[in-house]
């Protein structure tokens, strides 16, 4: 049973890998955005699935705080860029 | 103990072919607006999919739990900061794809 999770990870991996062209080359600011936002989305699966894969369960922590460093993460990046400053006075 | 493994194996195959159309979404369309329909949703649908296979080979134990607070953590966190990340595009006046324009 560890054949489709191994598939998976591969999967997701490449996708992964083919995102980053447009995190690299896409034209302005929020295509690099929501490449990087697709990219931690893809991270949090692959860390869950590598947890099974190599049978350590403890990579699902890691994953949970992930989630919350990458939805941290891309609010404050919109927050900058719609207002040109993170703390309005 | 079969049925279990096949019922996972076909939610982690759904769960890998959202992700892989939402790739090609965030490739082929033409717009930031377009690629951000296309990967708002297929990537919260194929994470929790995946997520919902694990939690079926897993059983009933801690890592249930865990597996289910992180995909709920996602179910509110992903819309939000797409809605966010929309609205500061839309307010900063990144042009609107038509059709018959160039690609950008």
């Amino acid at each position: 049973m560890i054949i489709p999770f191994l598939v998976v990870g591969i999967i997701i991996a490449s996708t992964i890998l083919v995102c980053s062209y447009r995190a690299i080359y896409g034209p302005g600011t929020f295509n690099r955005i929501v490449a990087a936002n697709v990219i931690g989305t893809k991270a949090i699966v692959l860390l869950i699935v590598v947890g099974y894969i190599i049978e350590r369960p403890q990579f699902i922590d890691i994953a949970l705080m992930y989630a919350v460093i990458a939805f941290m993460g891309t609010i404050i990046i919109a927050k900058y860029v719609e207002r040109g400053e993170l703390c309005s006075r | 103990m079969l049925a279990i493994d096949v019922v996972a194996t076909m939610f982690l195959a759904a769960g890998a072919f959202f992700m892989i159309t939402g790739t090609i979404g965030l490739l082929k369309f033409p717009d930031f607006y377009t690629r951000m329909h296309a990967t708002g949703k297929c990537d919260t649908l194929g994470q929790i999919l995946i997520i919902v296979g694990c939690m079926i080979y897993e059983g009933f134990t801690l890592i249930t739990i865990k597996l289910l607070m992180v995909s709920a953590f996602y179910l509110l966190a992903g819309p939000a900061g797409g809605h966010a990340l929309m609205k500061a595009a839309y307010v900063t006046g990144l042009p609107v794809w038509k059709k018959g324009d160039k690609r950008m």
